[in-house]
């Protein structure tokens, strides 16, 4: 433990900030934090105005998003909730990128301020440059170029054909995104130079293989013997943005290059869809070690602590299933929680840790969260590395809901016979593979009336929501013959479809 | 070593875009909410931002996801009671149980409203869209100058009611000790050469008696000069200054006999809406008279003028009596800029008609300084309609028009006013 030396002054002793003490702040919170072995991008703090928050909060946190009604109604929702004093403003935005971009906002006191320094400039931060899904999916150093590299283009699209007509494609777009992403093969690099250069050949190249793929229909007359076997796309896709990107016969060059940003963003975000609780347990956890620090070595005064603990413990607090206020397990509480729990397992651990987790326990614990770190997604973190104890601590149970049956089930509790289910049940549900539908492009008739066949593939017999059908007429928009989705049972039997005709 | 950037100053209306591509986009469904509001709106209410309410399900962006049904396993916390094999009910909302319980809301919307504030600007440009009407607002009515005494200094001219005392006496005083000045010092210089004399002479001398008389006279002269005189007379100097009469009162008449129906009366609303707004942009303060009529006419309060329904004939003349009156008793022109606006279906008591014609062009628009008539009926005109004509013809500031349903409001409105500009 550290030595409690009080030999420091604090640095301020109002809550009152100014760019100078966040200056000084930030300097023992990155001195303390390289201590620890943080290895970050380059800070960049932006103060900003509640307005400019809600600004950004309303754009999914992107600095420059492109226009779209969508961020404009949640913006709209946002500052109605601010208004009535419903939400406070989420107080942390941070840009995976490098410089690591992280929001201060003005209205914070200082001990706020110095929390999402600690949190986002130095927790979130270094998740984003070494966690592997972040650096295998995203490029830091190139999103804000081709964030504007988007805005431009799709600015520039609506002067030249239309709000409207890009509004559409863009309605068609975001109602995929989530089916845009490549889940196994590394995306190229992204750049705005080279977007730009590209652009153009791209437009071009894109329209060809288009063309490509409707020259190369056999004649009728000779496949009407191996209908059969002709069969495109030869393999199950699973990208549909990039599929209809590519194949979709009807699209201007213009609207693929829509089709691709939408892809190319949701992509970026694909990593922190996947890494919730880990991100958010990471940067808690270190925003609470560093700022202990900071008050064990003086540098900071007991007000500054108080007003800060009761922050922390609002932003981890877990309701049980039976309060109002439960939504689902909190993935700030569940981090967070097993993030300590890991340091404590390394610390000081017992015979049920030892058991348990024999290659942790008593090991160096910066090493091991940092590996923890490094190589998980929150679905394999959970697997690995929850804990009985924490089980036990959050009380938690696992409900087994078949609509076979007239009543739920509850099938493991925090006793020793149900640490693997309730392990192994919540990081299933985790696994964004099975908390989406598995849909997949499964044939063009290529030959025929050009329609487009989507498989539903059920897992555990759940059905797809109504709203498919409203996704259905999107994906006809974008394909621009008919679109049909089948979904089909564990024996592939098509038990359900739905057709759908592009709007004239 | 971070950077630190401050960006307050940076654009904060990022989202201004959005939030127009939003508006725009849910425009009929944000007209449709904002339909409603107005017919619960008082009309002198309409300057306001407004709570919009539009159904959830329209502005929800579909996507793929799992429905309710199938077999899916999920872990709570807070266990109290349970143990494993435990079999209970499943909960009211589905199995997900993942925060799509209830959003309990203090407002009382449903949960199934997506609701949010207009601004006043962006209320008003919904509402003048809905009518069509891009511009109302940066029309002037030409205002009706009212003239007010003013002070301006004094002049040596008036009448003797605004003469000011302590302005003419200190002028008075100033004329007294002017004019004695010469005098005073001629006594002076007699009497110093009197005392001189005397040591000298005696009383007797004539020339001592000669100083003695002209003391004499110049005392006289003294005496003499007046304590006031005409031309020391000031008066207050008050001239008429030109000010626009700053308040105005706006009677809206309308029909409530059987004839008009509640779609009648909505239209009729609408257009009342759209002067107020109009006077509300001249004028500082608005009085506004609702004068009901069927057979007679009563003035009422804007409840009972939209939302009661009367039955019986129609006599319009009641109403225009009603009107006369009340100008008289309570709104004297000199103070009041008088505007009316009278709606109707047209149909009135056939020898009413004549009446009305005369009410109007006797008793009531020489004291208005506009006057506007709207027909609501889809059929043809109406009786009134052929006699208010030749009003029409005889005064510039009385308008009528037909009005057929909601979208006809604006361009009528504008036509009535561009016709009073000319």
């Amino acid at each position: 433990m550290t030595a409690k030396i009080k030999k420091n002054l604090p640095i301020s002793d109002t809550s009152e900030w100014t760019f100078d003490l966040i200056e000084k702040y930030h300097t023992e919170i990155e001195r303390i934090a390289k201590n620890f072995g943080l290895s970050t991008y380059p800070v960049q703090l932006e103060i900003i105005t509640a307005e400019q928050m809600m600004d950004a909060y309303s754009s999914v946190g992107m600095p420059l998003g492109y226009s779209h009604w969508t961020f404009g109604k949640e913006f709209v929702n946002t500052e109605k909730n601010y208004k009535r004093g419903q939400m406070g403003l989420a107080y942390e935005i941070v840009i995976n990128s490098d410089p690591c971009i992280s929001y201060l906002m003005e209205e914070n006191s200082m001990p706020m301020q110095a929390l999402v320094i600690a949190h986002a400039a130095y927790g979130h931060n270094s998740f984003f440059k070494n966690n592997y899904l972040f650096t295998t999916w995203t490029s830091a150093d190139s999103i804000i170029d081709y964030l504007l590299f988007a805005k431009n283009y799709i600015a520039e699209c609506e002067i030249r054909y239309g709000e409207e007509a890009v509004e559409n494609i863009l309605d068609s777009c975001h109602a995929l995104k989530n089916f845009g992403v490549d889940r196994y093969k590394r995306p190229p690099k992204l750049s705005m130079q080279e977007e730009k250069n590209r652009q153009q050949e791209r437009e071009e190249y894109l329209q060809s293989q288009v063309n490509e793929l409707w020259r190369t229909i056999p004649d009728k007359a000779k496949n009407n013997s191996d209908e059969k076997e002709f069969r495109y796309p030869s393999e199950p896709q699973e990208n549909i943005l990039y599929f209809i990107e590519k194949h979709a016969p009807l699209l201007e060059p213009w609207q693929r290059e829509i089709v691709r940003i939408v892809r190319k963003i949701a992509q970026y975000f694909y990593p922190q869809r996947q890494t919730q609780v880990m991100n958010e347990g990471w940067a808690t956890f270190w925003h609470y070690t560093i700022l202990n620090q900071l008050y064990d070595e003086g540098l900071c005064t007991e007000g500054f602590m108080i007003e800060f603990l009761q922050s922390h413990t609002n932003v981890v607090s877990q309701p049980s299933f039976d309060s109002d206020y439960y939504s689902g397990i909190n993935p700030y509480a569940l981090g967070f929680n097993m993030m300590t729990d890991i340091r404590r397992i390394c610390e000081n651990p017992d015979d049920e840790d030892r058991e348990w987790f024999p290659g942790i326990a008593g090991s160096n614990w910066i090493e091991t969260l940092d590996f923890a770190m490094r190589n998980f997604k929150d679905e394999s973190f959970i697997g690995q590395y929850l804990s009985p104890k924490l089980i036990r601590d959050f009380k938690m149970f696992a409900i087994s809901d078949d609509d076979k049956n007239r009543q739920i089930e509850v099938s493991a509790i925090h006793n020793s016979a149900g640490y693997q289910t309730v392990r192994s049940t919540l990081s299933e549900q985790y696994n964004l593979g099975s908390i989406e539908p598995n849909i997949q492009v499964y044939s063009v008739d290529a030959k025929g009336n050009r329609s487009l066949t989507l498989r539903h593939t059920q897992h555990l017999r759940r059905p797809l929501d109504k709203s498919a059908y409203e996704v259905i007429k999107h994906v006809a928009r974008l394909w621009g013959f008919d679109v049909k989705i089948e979904s089909i049972d564990e024996n592939e039997k098509i038990i359900k479809s739905y057709e759908c005709s592009p709007p004239k | 070593m971070a950077q630190i950037v401050d960006r307050r100053l940076n654009g904060k209306n990022k989202s201004a875009v959005n939030r127009q591509k939003f508006l725009r986009r849910f425009r009929k469904q944000i007209k449709k909410s904002i339909e409603n509001v107005i017919s619960e709106r008082s009309v002198t209410d309409l300057d306001k931002g407004e709570k919009i309410s539009i159904p959830k399900k329209d502005t929800s962006e579909p996507f793929f996801h799992h429905g309710q049904g199938g077999h899916r396993d999920i872990v709570h916390p807070g266990n109290k009671e349970f143990h494993q094999g435990d079999k209970i009910p499943r909960p009211q909302g589905g199995g997900s149980g993942q925060g799509e319980g209830s959003e309990a809301s203090d407002s009382g919307e449903g949960e199934d409203d997506f609701v949010f504030e207009l601004s006043r600007e962006e209320f008003l440009q919904f509402f003048f869209e809905d009518l069509e009407l891009p511009n109302l607002v940066k029309t002037q009515l030409s205002t009706i100058t009212e003239t007010r005494k003013v002070r301006a200094g004094h002049t040596s001219e008036g009448m003797p009611s605004n003469i000011n005392v302590v302005r003419s006496l200190t002028g008075a005083m100033g004329r007294r000790i002017a004019l004695r000045g010469p005098y005073k010092k001629e006594i002076k210089e007699i009497e110093l050469e009197l005392d001189n004399l005397l040591k000298r002479h005696n009383e007797t001398d004539p020339v001592i008696i000669n100083l003695r008389e002209r003391i004499t006279y110049l005392k006289g002269r003294i005496k003499r000069i007046p304590f006031i005189d005409s031309f020391d007379l000031r008066y207050d100097n008050r001239i008429d200054q030109p000010v626009p009469t700053t308040q105005a009162v706006m009677f809206c008449i309308m029909d409530v006999s059987g004839s008009m129906g509640r779609e009648e009366k909505d239209v009729a609303k609408r257009f009342f809406m759209l002067l107020y707004l109009f006077l509300t942009r001249t004028y500082e303060k608005i009085q506004i008279v609702f004068i009901s009529h069927h057979t007679i006419a009563s003035e009422v309060d804007e409840e009972t003028f939209f939302y009661s329904r009367e039955t019986g004939g129609t006599v319009v003349s009641s109403a225009l009596k009603l009107m006369a009156s009340i100008i008289q008793d309570r709104y004297p022109t000199n103070d009041w800029n008088i505007y009316a606006a009278q709606a109707s279906d047209g149909d009135n008591w056939h020898n009413d008609s004549k009446i009305c014609v005369e009410l109007l062009n006797k008793e009531i628009m020489p004291f208005v300084q506009y006057y506007s008539y709207i027909e609501i009926t889809s059929d043809r005109h109406q009786n009134l309609w052929e006699e208010y004509t030749d009003i029409q013809s005889n005064w510039d500031n009385f308008a009528m028009e037909k009005i057929e349903k909601i979208s006809d409001i604006y361009p009528v409105f504008k036509k009535l006013f561009q016709k009073h500009d000319a």
